[in-house]
């Protein structure tokens, strides 16, 4: 082993021209990948303020379908009242409004922000990190208190300064009073981010009711294995929903759904009765085909690489070397090429993501290759040196060693 | 040492199948050093190639050092290769990305043996054809003749019974010819291995002991 990993960086060193192809090849693809994946991270792993996402359950899709026609929203504020409140198993449950544009009236400037409605539970399901003051509480919302919490980047859009706590502010025509400021959430994050966060209020009793509407449910599980027993409860709460116009629609479909579900069941309009499976199945596939072909190009110059060292394989073997020393020897460079790549992708992932946090391309977004995203590059490029070594390695093993010499054809 | 026993060897290609040995029967004794010779394509370097156990008969039995080769697997003759036999080709076939030192090494690292060993036994290989020198040379950087000496030094470096030589001195000068061919006389004289070589030249050739001529694929003396 020792002597192949010796004999590969000789080889490698020696052949720059194929290694640095391959290693463009091998670094662009873990760059894509990596970022990806540490996007991928940034909007479905656990960080504040959804550290708990791992035990958080969403409603954000409700739909009525018949053989004619179908409507899908949001879910309104009755539906979610009937089918997520104290669920057997749920720690909490919260109930917030789809994000909408607001706009405030600051001193004859007019300024808009992204507002979310949310109720008090809010504040405790998600962790957010408050710069100045505190949450607003259950109590408020039930009061109907005109408070907000911003966000410190629209803090220093309206005021420009510290210390807002107290102060007011023209929302839509209405006065807020601030009552706290948090940190900036990445925008991929789907439950928590937002410019503006108020109370949801006073409803009438038509919204209060209502089945479909602006709103989304958020249902924090004890623990993850409560997780199915909850989303079977949610499910024949969803059953005894009654079918407001049944001539027109047949069916009410909804789902109590982990962030990726939630998701996918957005992407796939509802429509799909295994929506994570589906989309799940559509992004690994296309990882797949992005990474096998950089793969293929890998192989091809494996192979011409391979003839052009035909007559070393055949004096190797000659010399008395075995298939399987040959083959370790071949897929031992491939995996080092791999690797040396694959740190090099590290680096410029990092490299990239700075850049692309620094572009706000996704606002106030924190990419960084963590642990987990660590871990996805490292199977990727020892999967990676595999696929591409392993075809030609096989090939190069059954050349005999009279044809190899001569500088035969695989 | 090495025996053949009515040798064929066919090449099938997609259509035509071309006879390139026929009825070949050879005994090669322990220490001898032996001469092929005949016109080009009479198939001596096939019959080196069958002796070398880098190709296999079609028909016919070989038996090297006392064992019958016939039906062993690969792996069986990869390690034979390893042990009883050295080669020697016309075009050096040195790895272009090794140092001289670690072409040398080659037929050691399939043995298991330490690395400073390795280095021992090459470096006394290398010191032996006069390179000891230039072991940390690239073979670009070297003479035709120098890479000769260094394909000899991986022949001998594993201390093989048999070396068998495939025109050893045809892509060299007269004079570099004749030190390649001292080597190889050194060789078999002080230890006693037992060589094969092609030649085209009947000088070199009657420097061996005897001499098998071919011609169209049969032994004719």
């Amino acid at each position: 082993m020792k002597t192949s990993l010796k004999l590969a960086f000789k080889v490698l060193a020696r052949r720059k021209v194929f290694t640095a192809i391959s290693l463009v090849g091998i670094t662009l693809t873990l760059v894509v990948l990596v970022v990806a994946a540490a996007i991928f991270d940034n909007t479905f792993g656990a960080s504040a303020p959804e550290s708990r996402i791992r035990r958080m359950l969403f409603v954000r899709t409700v739909g009525q379908y018949g053989p004619n026609s179908s409507n899908t929203s949001n879910p309104g504020y009755g539906f979610l009242q009937r089918t997520i409140r104290n669920l057997p198993g749920a720690e909490n449950y919260s109930i917030y409004g789809e994000s909408s544009t607001a706009v405030i009236y600051d001193k004859g400037r007019r300024v808009e922000a992204q507002m979310i409605r949310a109720d008090g539970v809010y504040w405790q399901i998600l962790d957010f990190h408050f710069v100045e003051g505190g949450p607003y509480t259950a109590a408020d919302d039930e009061n109907d208190r005109h408070v907000v919490v911003l966000s410190e980047g629209l803090r220093d859009r309206v005021f420009g300064s510290k210390d807002v706590v107290g102060r007011t502010m023209n929302i839509g025509g209405s006065n807020y009073r601030v009552v706290g400021v948090v940190a900036p959430v990445a925008v991929t994050r789907i439950a928590a981010w937002s410019e503006l966060y108020t109370p949801i209020g006073s409803l009438s009793a038509e919204e209060r009711a209502a089945f479909m509407g602006h709103f989304n449910g958020l249902v924090l599980a004890r623990n993850r294995g409560d997780i199915p027993r909850l989303q079977r409860e949610f499910d024949s709460r969803v059953a005894r929903e009654p079918i407001k116009d049944p001539k027109q629609y047949k069916e009410i479909r909804a789902g109590l759904d982990t962030p990726f579900d939630g998701f996918a069941r957005q992407l796939t309009g509802n429509r799909q009765e295994h929506p994570a499976l589906v989309v799940g199945s559509i992004l690994a596939g296309l990882a797949l085909l992005f990474m096998s072909l950089p793969a293929l190009n890998l192989i091809t110059l494996n192979l011409s690489r391979i003839m052009e060292r035909s007559p070393e394989i055949g004096v190797r073997k000659a010399f008395g070397a075995p298939r399987r020393a040959l083959v370790m020897q071949f897929i031992t460079e491939n995996v080092v090429l791999t690797l040396v790549g694959g740190a090099i992708g590290f680096i410029l992932a990092i490299v990239a993501m700075r850049a692309l946090e620094a572009s706000a391309v996704i606002p106030d977004a924190h990419l960084s290759i963590n642990l987990r995203v660590f871990l996805y590059g490292i199977v990727i490029a020892v999967v990676f040196g595999i696929l591409s070594g392993v075809y030609p390695a096989w090939k190069m093993s059954r050349l005999r060693p009279v044809d190899a010499l001569r500088g035969g054809s695989l | 040492m090495i025996t053949l026993k009515d040798i064929d060897k066919v090449y099938q290609t997609d259509r035509v199948e071309t006879l390139a040995l026929h009825n070949i029967n050879l005994d090669v004794a322990d220490g001898e050093f032996v001469s092929i010779m005949g016109p080009s394509g009479c198939g001596k370097s096939t019959l080196l190639n069958l002796m070398g156990l880098l190709d296999r008969p079609t028909a016919g039995m070989l038996t090297i050092d006392g064992q019958k080769i016939n039906g062993a697997g690969d792996k069986a003759l990869a390690r034979m290769r390893n042990e009883k036999l050295g080669f020697v080709f016309q075009s050096f076939h040195l790895v272009p990305d090794l140092t001289v030192l670690d072409n040398v090494e080659i037929p050691l690292l399939y043995r298991k043996i330490g690395g400073a060993e390795r280095r021992k036994l090459a470096l006394a290989a290398l010191d032996r054809v006069g390179l000891a020198s230039r072991v940390h040379h690239f073979p670009t950087q070297l003479s035709g003749g120098q890479q000769q000496r260094v394909a000899i030094a991986r022949a001998i470096v594993g201390r093989p019974r048999i070396v068998l030589a495939d025109e050893p001195t045809g892509n060299l000068d007269s004079a570099m010819g004749d030190e390649i061919m001292s080597i190889l006389e050194e060789l078999n004289r002080n230890d006693k291995t037992t060589v094969v070589m092609v030649t085209h030249d009947d000088r070199f050739a009657a420097r061996t002991s005897r001499t098998v001529r071919l011609f169209d694929g049969r032994q004719v003396a």
